[in-house]
């Protein structure tokens, strides 16, 4: 299935929670609000004529210094395959600095676990409903988040 | 004993003091202690059959308490410092410590905030090994270096 096509049927199930879709190079991504991204993900990997079975990446980005960018600071990016059907697409939800908060998709793919877990590590986002949401690169009693933009390269 | 002390080229000592270095360079076992990508040379070093650690007398350990050497290899982070710390201390005395590559031994690249710059800030190093990663052959030309510091040892004749 055409990745367009597969943004179309998530705006057609979930009116109102699409904010754009981005292509380049080939690659599809979906801006979607993050009020039900854990029901879309659910939808999207039971759905049989979609069955994203296969969560290929989890992480953030940081876009506190980014040229003529107004929006919330940080965007956490889902990237998933399906593995029956070949196809593959790309979510993207803007979190805000004050409350930098989504729902888990841990309950969805196992390996989210993981992926959710270096993200608040190393950019602070919480995960709610996270099983076991704590530090998994760096040593457990670090201060800070290294990769957002203000971290110094060598650390305080 | 105070007589040995004193007289200072003894025959007697001195063969004594050979005879021993000797015998403790030939057979350095060491621990592998491969953390990142030096540990594939040192792999390549004693299982490969091109380059061959065993004829110089090495055997590879996998613990710290049977060994006479700690071979770091790659690069040390502040979360595996303490483990580092640990393993030296378990090894029994006379011990030798190689850091084998730029990562270890002064840190690499990775000047950054999870990476101890040089794994002598932990642990004190005798034999540094530069190269990214270096050869085998230039992990043979470190052991031979920690051969030859061996030999210049003395016990009996402080």
């Amino acid at each position: 299935m055409d990745p367009l096509q597969i943004a179309k049927i998530i705006e057609e199930k979930f009116a109102g929670q699409v904010l754009g879709t981005t292509t380049h190079a080939g690659q599809v991504g979906v801006s979607l609000k993050k009020d039900r991204i854990r029901d879309i993900c659910l939808f999207l990997r039971d759905e049989p004529a979609v069955k994203m079975d296969h969560l290929s990446d989890l992480t953030a980005v940081d876009f506190s210094r980014y040229p003529g960018d107004a929006g919330p600071r940080f965007e956490v990016v889902y990237t998933m395959i399906s593995i029956v059907h070949r196809h593959r697409i790309r979510l993207k939800v803007r979190v805000p600095e004050e409350d930098p908060r989504v729902d888990s998709v841990a309950s969805v793919w196992q390996t989210a676990n993981w992926h959710e877990r270096e993200t608040y590590d190393l950019m602070g986002i919480k995960f709610d409903g996270h099983p076991d949401l704590r530090r998994i690169l760096l040593p457990e009693d670090w201060e800070g988040h290294p990769l957002r933009k203000e971290y110094p390269l060598k650390g305080y | 004993m105070s007589l040995l002390n004193t007289a200072p080229e003894i025959t007697l000592t001195t063969k004594v003091d050979d005879l021993l270095n000797y015998v403790r360079k030939s057979s350095v076992w060491y621990m592998m202690f491969g953390l990142a990508c030096c540990a594939i040379e040192m792999i390549q070093y004693y299982a490969a059959p091109q380059h061959d650690f065993d004829r110089f007398g090495t055997v590879p350990r996998p613990s710290p308490r049977q060994s006479d050497l700690l071979l770091v290899a790659g690069t040390l982070t502040k979360k595996m410092a303490p483990v580092v710390r640990r393993v030296y201390d378990q090894m029994p005395e006379p011990r030798y410590v190689i850091a084998m590559g730029s990562c270890a031994a002064s840190g690499g690249i990775f000047n950054t905030y999870s990476v101890v710059q040089g794994v002598d800030n932990i642990i004190p190093v005798d034999v540094y090994i530069p190269g990214c990663p270096p050869r085998p052959e230039a992990l043979m030309h470190g052991i031979i270096k920690l051969q030859e510091k061996i030999r210049k040892e003395h016990y009996i004749r402080k």
